[in-house]
């Protein structure tokens, strides 16, 4: 649709194949209805669309039990969900959670917000200087009062990948919770929750060739049970007495209103598209990108990239050109049809770590070829050329 | 060259850039004067505008903070513009400044605006609009 676009910026959100546009027109050509609903049978229909995309979903991030994946908006709201529920029954005065310096704000600002409203403490885990965790650091920071362990997969500033099953297990034998923001793995990496030992996992489904408004988060069934309902109303009920309420089972207790059926649909065609290439084969090819682009780029004069090398690093290239602000650097390759961010990235804890206001980030996806590292490295020398050597 | 890469040149000129590397009136202002505070969260631009009036004039000006080439180029060459002018005149001219930046053709010809006409490029990039405006926020609130 857009020739000679060179689009970087997949962290923030990615393009969408067809499969998904057709997935979610089809539903609504032929399948629109209130699920939950309507003894009719278009409603069976829209209801029966709904979960089997909560099935396949499921599937892919390898959850033998469905009704513990909840429909949420996304990560923000999946993070949400758990500090709100879970942390504000069973976090007290006192109490301990512990956060890395790299958290994207949903994931910093929720646990940050509860231990202000429970007042219990929030400790930050230091970073490492090539933006990794040292996981001794991190169990340093773990006492009998740490109630929940909260950490990005892969962090979307500078594309860490973090160690998630040692955190997991760090966090067990504290008799702490984990939970696990995967905005920014689920995409790239093969995920099976089981296998990675979190309690709570949360996702994007935008960020994920899927449609913006549609993700999840994915639980332990027995915390779940013993949760309180983030939200009240419609489809989240059991029988509404005058005086009290009783909640409905798994997943339909955290799914008040009605739900994003379509968008859920939509999700589904983009896990089946990425299956059938292979995570592995995702990972591969991001790989191979990040090694090409991290090469060339560090070839450059003045410019300083941020964060691990490409083993431990997935999807994302963090750097700063000399005194080239990101803002400006991002206007001149616009100029060039390459799409980057400059900024902090929903991330100022960690760019006060940095010492830096902002970087220009350059982030790959499955869309994404050398073609696109040409055009990158080509609208660099241009700022280059524009701003002339750095004044010191 | 494509008509984007015209419009980048435009606005990255040598002037704008000698004004980011060589910022005039940065710093603190000496003696009794306000602070007004302006930040863009999006991309992390800060501006603090410190001003002094005697009377109804501008005595002192300058402006601290850290951002992009526009934002701290358009503080540098506001705070000269409008240093010595009473503060109707400085608004008359916000006002003029502020029409140029949104793309008014007259506004980026019109002589009293002076080297300020240097950021009428901006106008093309919808995204860096408040870069060029955040000082002139500052100023303004500050006048009030």
């Amino acid at each position: 649709m857009n020739p000679g676009l060179h689009y970087l910026d997949s962290a923030a959100t990615s393009q969408k194949p067809r499969a998904v546009l057709d997935a979610i027109v089809n539903f609504y050509e032929t399948s629109n209805a209130n699920p939950h609903r309507g003894a009719y049978d278009l409603s069976v229909k829209a209801t029966d669309a709904y979960h089997g995309a909560r099935d396949r979903i499921a599937r892919f991030f390898g959850v033998s039990d469905p009704a513990t994946l909840i429909f949420t908006r996304g990560t923000t709201e999946a993070i949400n969900l758990v500090a709100s529920s879970w942390g504000g029954a069973n976090v007290a005065e006192g109490d301990e959670i512990v956060v890395t310096g790299m958290e994207h704000h949903a994931n910093f600002v929720p646990w940050q917000q509860l231990a202000i409203a429970n007042r219990a403490r929030l400790r930050i885990c230091e970073l490492e200087p090539d933006g990794t965790v040292k996981i001794e650091r991190l169990a340093e920071l773990v006492t009998k009062r740490t109630r929940i362990i909260a950490f990005s997969h892969v962090s979307n500033a500078l594309g860490t990948i973090n160690p998630v099953r040692e955190i997991a297990a760090i966090a067990r034998g504290a008799g702490a919770i984990s939970v696990c923001d995967g905005a920014q793995s689920a995409p790239h990496l093969a995920v099976d929750f089981d296998d990675l030992g979190v309690d709570f996992y949360a996702f994007s489904g935008h960020k994920m060739l899927g449609p913006m408004g549609i993700g999840g988060l994915i639980g332990r069934r027995a915390l779940l049970e013993g949760m309180p309902p983030y939200q009240t109303g419609g489809d989240m009920i059991e029988f509404v007495n005058d005086e009290d309420t009783t909640w409905n089972v798994l997943p339909h207790k955290f799914e008040a209103g009605t739900p994003n059926a379509a968008n859920a649909v939509g999700l589904a065609a983009a896990v089946d598209y990425l299956a059938a290439i292979g995570m592995d084969e995702v990972r591969r090819h991001e790989r191979a990108l990040i090694e090409s682009a991290m090469t060339r780029l560090s070839a450059i004069d003045d410019l300083h990239i941020y964060g691990p090398g490409a083993a431990q690093r997935s999807g994302v290239v963090s750097f700063t050109l000399g005194d080239v602000h990101p803002h400006d650097l991002a206007t001149i390759l616009d100029g060039a049809g390459v799409c980057i961010r400059a900024g902090h990235h929903c991330a100022q804890p960690l760019m006060r770590r940095l010492n830096v206001p902002a970087t220009a980030r350059a982030s790959f996806y499955v869309y994404n070829d050398e073609s696109d590292i040409d055009a990158l490295v080509a609208g660099i020398m241009t700022a280059k050329a524009l701003f002339g050597p750095a004044h010191v | 060259m494509s008509e984007n890469a015209a419009n980048i040149q435009a606005m990255y000129q040598e002037l704008i850039l000698d004004h980011y590397r060589r910022p005039r009136n940065k710093g603190e202002l000496e003696g009794e004067h306000t602070t007004v505070a302006m930040k863009n969260p999006l991309c992390g631009d800060e501006v603090y505008l410190h001003l002094s009036l005697e009377g109804d004039r501008v005595n002192g000006i300058s402006f601290t903070g850290r951002g992009c080439s526009i934002s701290q180029a358009a503080a540098s060459m506001i705070t000269q513009a409008v240093k010595g002018k009473t503060s109707d005149e400085a608004e008359a001219l916000g006002a003029r400044y502020r029409e140029m930046i949104m793309g008014d053709a007259d506004a980026a010809q019109d002589k009293s605006l002076g080297q300020l006409r240097a950021l009428s490029g901006v106008s093309k990039f919808p995204a860096r609009v408040k870069c060029a405006l955040l000082a002139w926020n500052a100023l303004e609130e500050g006048l009030k």
